[in-house]
C-alpha cells in the first residue's frame, strides 16, 4: 500500500506544479508572452505529436544521440578495460586523459563545426567526445573493484589472463559500465540539443526550439519543445534504469528497491 | 588451501558492497583511493608513475608539435604557437593588473564571476532544499516526479526560454547556470539525507538531539558523500552552461563570446587558445573541489 501512497503523492505533486505554473501565468505575474499557461504549453506539446515535420526532427536528434553514444561505448569500454587491467598503460596515459577530460565539451562546438561543417558528423563527434568519459572512468573503476579473491581463484585453476578478464572481471564490471552508460546518455542528449541550438538550421529537436525562440511569441513552442526534451530524457533514463535492474539485480543499489 | 576448493568467492563477488556511483563517472575513480583490493598493488611506485606520466605527456605534445609542423594545416596550429598566442592574448598585461591584459579582464573575469555565483547559488539552494526533502518521506514522494522531470530536461533546451524572459546578459546566464546545476545537488542531497542508517537516527533520538544538532551532527555528515557526488556533476554542468550561454549570438563578453567571435573571424589560434584555457580551468576547478571533498570526508569513506 505504501507504494500506492507514494504514487498518489507524486501525482499530486505533478498536479500542484502544473497548477502553480498555470496560476503564475494566468494571474499576470509574468507577461503572458514570456510564460504562457501550462495548459497551453501542454496542449501544444500534444499537438506536436501529430506534426510529422516535428517528429522527424525528434527522430533525427534521437538518431545522432544513439550513434554518438554507441560510438562512445565502442571506444570507452575496450580502452577502459585496457587501462584498468594494464597498470603501466594506465599510468602512462592518465596525464593525457586528465587534461582532455575537464574540457567542457560545449566549447568544442565552434572548432568541430569549422572542421566538419554543421551536419550529422559534427553532432556525432561532439556527442561521442562528451560521453566517452563517464563510461571510460566507470569501466576503470569497476575493474579496480573486482574481488581479488575471485580472480586469484580462477588463476589458481589455471585460467589465463584473458579468461579471467572475460569470466570474472567483465561480469563484475558490467554494472559499473551500465551506470556510466546511463550518465553518458544524459550528457549525450545535452550535447545533441546544444549543438542543434547553436547550429540553428537543419532538422532536430534543438533546432525546433532555437527557431521557435527567435519567432515572436514563440515561447509556447519553445516550452512545448522543452517538454518533449524532458520526456525524451525521462524515457531514456527509465529504460536504462529498468535494464540495469533486470540485468544486474545483485548490486546493492537495486537490491534495496525490490 | 581452503580457498582453492571453495568456489564461494565468485558468489562473494556479487554480494560485495561497493559505493554506488550515481554522479559523474569520473567521480569516485579519479582520486585513485578506491582502487583495487588491498591484496593487489600492482601499481608502480608514485615517483616512477609520475615520471612515466609526464614523459608520455611531453612525448605526446612533442608529437603534436611535429605533426602539425610538417602538415602545416590552418585548422591545427602547433602547440608552441597556441601557447604563445595564449600568453599574448591574456597574460602579457602590466604587472599592476596581475599580468592580465584588458582582453582577459573583460572576458575571463566576468565569465568566472557568473559561473561562481551560479554554482554557489545552485549549491546552497540545492543542499538546503535537498536536506528538507530528504527528511520527510511525504515531501520526497510529493516532489520526486517533478524533480526527475526537471533533471531530465537537457539544460541547453531551456536557455532560449531564459533569453526571452531575461533578454541577453548576466541575468539570463545566471538563470541558465543555476537551473541546470541545481538538480544534481538537490536530488543527491535528498537521497543522501534519506538513506541514513536507522540506527544512527535512533541513537540521535536516545541522545535527544535537537533538530539543529541532528542536522549538523547527523544529517549533513551522513549525506556529505552524496552531496559531493552531486556537486561534482553540478560543477561540470555549470561550466558547460557558462560557455553555452555565452556562445549564443547576442552576448557581449565572456570566454564563450571570445570563442564565437574567433570562430566567425576564422581565427583558429584564438579558438585553440580558448580551448586550452577552458581545459585548464576545468582541471583546476575539478581538482579544487576534489581537494575540498577529501579535506571534509577524509581518506576513509564514512559508511
Amino acid at each position: 500500500m505504501r507504494r500506492r501512497q507514494e504514487l498518489l503523492l507524486g501525482g499530486l505533486g505533478v498536479l500542484l506544479a502544473f497548477g502553480l505554473c498555470e496560476a503564475v501565468s494566468r494571474a499576470g505575474l509574468v507577461r503572458r508572452s514570456y510564460l504562457p499557461p501550462a495548459s497551453e504549453v501542454l496542449a501544444r506539446a500534444v499537438e506536436l505529436a501529430g506534426d510529422s515535420v516535428f517528429l522527424e526532427g525528434v527522430g533525427a536528434t534521437v538518431r545522432v544521440w544513439a550513434l554518438g553514444l554507441g560510438l562512445a561505448c565502442a571506444i570507452a569500454v575496450p580502452v577502459g578495460l585496457l587501462l584498468g587491467s594494464v597498470p603501466l598503460v594506465d599510468e602512462a596515459v592518465r596525464a593525457i586523459v586528465e587534461f582532455l577530460r575537464p574540457l567542457p565539451s560545449v566549447a568544442l562546438i565552434p572548432l568541430v563545426s569549422l572542421l566538419l561543417g554543421s551536419g550529422t558528423e559534427t553532432k556525432v563527434a561532439l556527442i561521442t567526445y562528451a560521453s566517452v568519459w563517464p563510461i571510460l572512468f566507470n569501466t576503470i573503476y569497476g575493474l579496480g573493484e573486482t574481488d581479488p579473491l575471485a580472480k586469484d581463484t580462477l588463476r589458481a585453476f589455471g585460467f589465463g589472463r584473458l579468461s579471467v578478464l572475460v569470466r570474472v572481471e567483465l561480469p563484475a564490471t558490467a554494472p559499473f559500465i551500465a551506470a556510466g552508460l546511463r550518465i553518458s546518455a544524459a550528457i549525450a542528449l545535452i550535447l545533441a540539443v546544444a549543438t542543434e541550438i547553436l547550429a540553428g538550421f537543419g532538422e532536430g529537436l534543438g533546432i525546433f526550439i532555437a527557431q521557435s525562440g527567435l519567432a515572436t511569441d514563440g515561447t509556447r513552442d519553445v516550452l512545448a519543445g522543452v517538454v518533449w526534451a524532458g520526456l525524451l530524457g525521462l524515457v531514456i533514463n527509465s529504460v536504462l534504469v529498468w535494464g540495469e535492474r533486470r540485468l544486474f539485480p545483485w548490486t546493492p543499489e537495486h537490491r534495496g528497491r525490490r | 588451501m581452503r580457498w582453492v576448493g571453495d568456489l564461494k568467492p565468485v558468489r562473494r563477488l556479487r554480494t560485495r558492497p561497493f559505493r554506488p556511483i550515481r554522479g559523474f563517472g569520473g567521480g569516485a575513480p579519479e582520486d585513485g583511493t578506491g582502487r583495487g583490493g588491498g591484496g593487489e598493488s600492482r601499481r608502480a611506485t608514485p615517483a616512477r608513475g609520475a615520471l612515466l606520466r609526464w614523459t608520455v605527456l611531453a612525448a605526446a605534445v612533442a608529437a603534436w608539435q611535429l605533426t602539425t609542423r610538417t602538415h602545416d594545416s590552418v585548422y591545427f596550429p602547433p602547440p608552441a604557437e597556441i601557447a604563445r598566442h595564449t600568453h599574448d592574448l591574456w597574460f602579457s598585461g602590466p604587472a599592476t593588473h596581475a599580468f592580465l591584459t584588458p582582453e582577459a579582464t573583460d572576458n575571463i573575469l566576468p565569465s568566472l564571476a557568473r559561473m561562481a555565483t551560479g554554482f554557489a547559488l545552485a549549491a546552497a539552494t540545492g543542499i538546503a532544499l535537498g536536506t528538507a526533502l530528504g527528511r520527510s518521506r511525504r515531501a520526497y514522494a510529493l516532489c520526486n516526479p517533478v524533480l526527475q522531470f526537471a533533471r531530465a530536461i537537457p539544460p541547453p533546451a531551456l536557455v532560449p526560454v531564459f533569453v526571452v524572459i531575461f533578454d541577453f546578459g548576466t541575468q539570463m546566464q545566471l538563470a541558465s547556470i543555476v537551473f541546470s546545476a541545481i538538480w544534481p545537488v538537490l536530488i543527491n542531497t535528498a537521497e543522501g539525507a534519506r538513506n541514513i542508517d536507522p540506527l544512527r537516527l535512533e541513537v540521535a533520538a536516545v541522545l535527544r538531539l535537537t533538530t539543529t544538532e541532528r542536522l549538523w551532527l547527523l544529517l549533513l555528515p551522513s549525506a556529505l558523500p552524496r552531496i559531493f557526488a552531486g556537486l561534482r556533476l553540478s560543477l561540470s554542468l555549470s561550466l558547460i552552461l557558462m560557455v553555452f550561454s555565452e556562445l549564443l549570438p547576442g552576448t557581449a563578453n565572456g570566454i564563450g563570446f571570445t570563442l564565437t567571435d574567433a570562430q566567425s573571424r576564422s581565427d583558429l589560434l584564438t579558438v585553440w587558445a580558448v580551448l586550452v584555457l577552458l581545459g585548464a580551468l576545468g582541471y583546476v576547478l575539478n581538482t579544487g573541489l576534489l581537494a575540498v571533498e577529501k579535506r571534509l570526508l577524509g581518506r576513509g569513506r564514512p559508511t
